[in-house]
């Protein structure tokens, strides 16, 4: 049945509709909101480790540090750029609907600020990684 | 002529436990429509193809349909345009009736919830008509253009995962009266646009506009219904 009756059914719709820079607009949109929302339940979990103690605090936060989180890390920074950049673009098509018009070209500036802030972060991210490796 | 492969999502839920495809091979021009091809194949080759169509002009929007992953009429796109190989399926987000033809009622009921029609709690002037400026015609004059297809209902993500969403069908009709200086019904409208299965499902998403065979800019139009609820509000 064509009728979306599960997650499944949802999922792949989703994934095979040619809806053009919009439909994949939102599923960037959504991706980053589930990174934040991923990210903020591990960020809480962390924090509450020093109920358990200085030692179970530190041991998380020395994992975190761990190289192999980086790209975890820099994904959050483009669930976090994402979300907030394509979420004013949302917001001023709204507030002035004959900017649809429009929609194509505000969503390839979106994705070209988005792209500069996420290049700028992650190379200051590897930049001060290299340069302090060895003070951590 | 060249030949070209139709693959298309067969259901019968008289024999069938689950959709199958099944592929077709036609000869067809480059400026033949699939509705063309599909005609081809229900006349000569299979004749248990189902699919709706009527006027085949665009105009009555019987032949919507989801080709190579996009909401078209059938009658109005060419191989020219989508490629020589073409998948074909029905209209996401409605139960499949047969084949290519989905249940409309679920469609239907979203557009009568929303008043489609004259509402007016004043008489006709005596002079016989109800007159209008251009420019008064022309902030709606967009939304008149919808065939109710469908197209746009069943390209929305938001559709797909709660089908109690009204759907941009549903607020272009809506629109259409709303924004009517002639209408006395907006009051009533926007409050039934308001409610959580109204214009606030509505994300922006931008697949009804692209999928609208009439050329009406859906996204704007779901936009201003949904500023006039923000600013009647306020």
């Amino acid at each position: 049945m064509t009728v979306i009756s599960s997650t499944k059914d949802f999922v792949v719709r989703t994934a095979t509709y040619k809806g053009g820079v919009g439909h994949a607009s939102w599923i960037l949109h959504r991706l980053g909101g589930i990174g934040i929302a991923v990210f903020l339940i591990l960020h809480i979990i962390d924090i509450f480790m020093i109920v358990l103690g200085k030692e179970m605090f530190d041991f998380f936060l020395f994992i975190y540090h761990q190289p192999i989180f980086r790209p975890a890390i820099w994904g959050l920074m483009f669930g976090i750029f994402y979300h907030a950049v394509n979420g004013v673009r949302i917001i001023i098509h709204d507030f002035f609907p004959s900017t649809f018009r429009y929609q194509r070209e505000m969503v390839l500036g979106a994705w070209v600020i988005i792209g500069i802030l996420v290049v700028l972060t992650v190379g200051m991210d590897i930049f001060n990684w290299i340069t302090y490796a060895g003070s951590h | 002529m060249k030949k070209r492969t139709l693959k298309i999502k067969r259901f019968n839920p008289t024999k069938d436990k689950k959709p199958y495809w099944q592929e077709f091979v036609v000869e067809a021009e480059d400026t033949d429509r699939i509705l063309d091809a599909l005609n081809h194949i229900k006349w000569y080759v299979d004749g248990s193809l189902t699919m709706r169509r009527s006027c085949a002009h665009g105009i009555c929007g019987s032949d919507a349909m989801c080709i190579n992953g996009k909401n078209l009429l059938a009658c109005k796109a060419l191989f020219k345009e989508v490629g020589d190989d073409v998948t074909i399926e029905p209209l996401a987000g409605l139960p499949v009736i047969r084949d290519l033809v989905v249940d409309m009622e679920p469609f239907m009921e979203h557009y009568r919830t929303v008043l489609p029609y004259f509402i007016s709690e004043t008489p006709p002037p005596s002079y016989g008509e109800r007159l209008q400026s251009i420019e008064e015609r022309k902030i709606f004059d967009d939304t008149t253009k919808c065939i109710l297809c469908a197209a746009c209902t069943t390209s929305c993500p938001s559709f797909w995962a709660r089908g109690e969403y009204i759907g941009p069908s549903a607020i272009v009709q809506a629109h259409r009266f709303i924004f009517d200086s002639r209408d006395d019904g907006a009051a009533a409208r926007l409050d039934i646009l308001g409610n959580a299965d109204g214009v606030w499902r509505c994300r922006t998403i931008y697949n009804c506009t692209n999928a609208c065979p009439r050329g009406i800019e859906v996204t704007k139009a779901v936009g201003e219904v949904k500023k006039e609820i923000l600013f009647s509000t306020l």
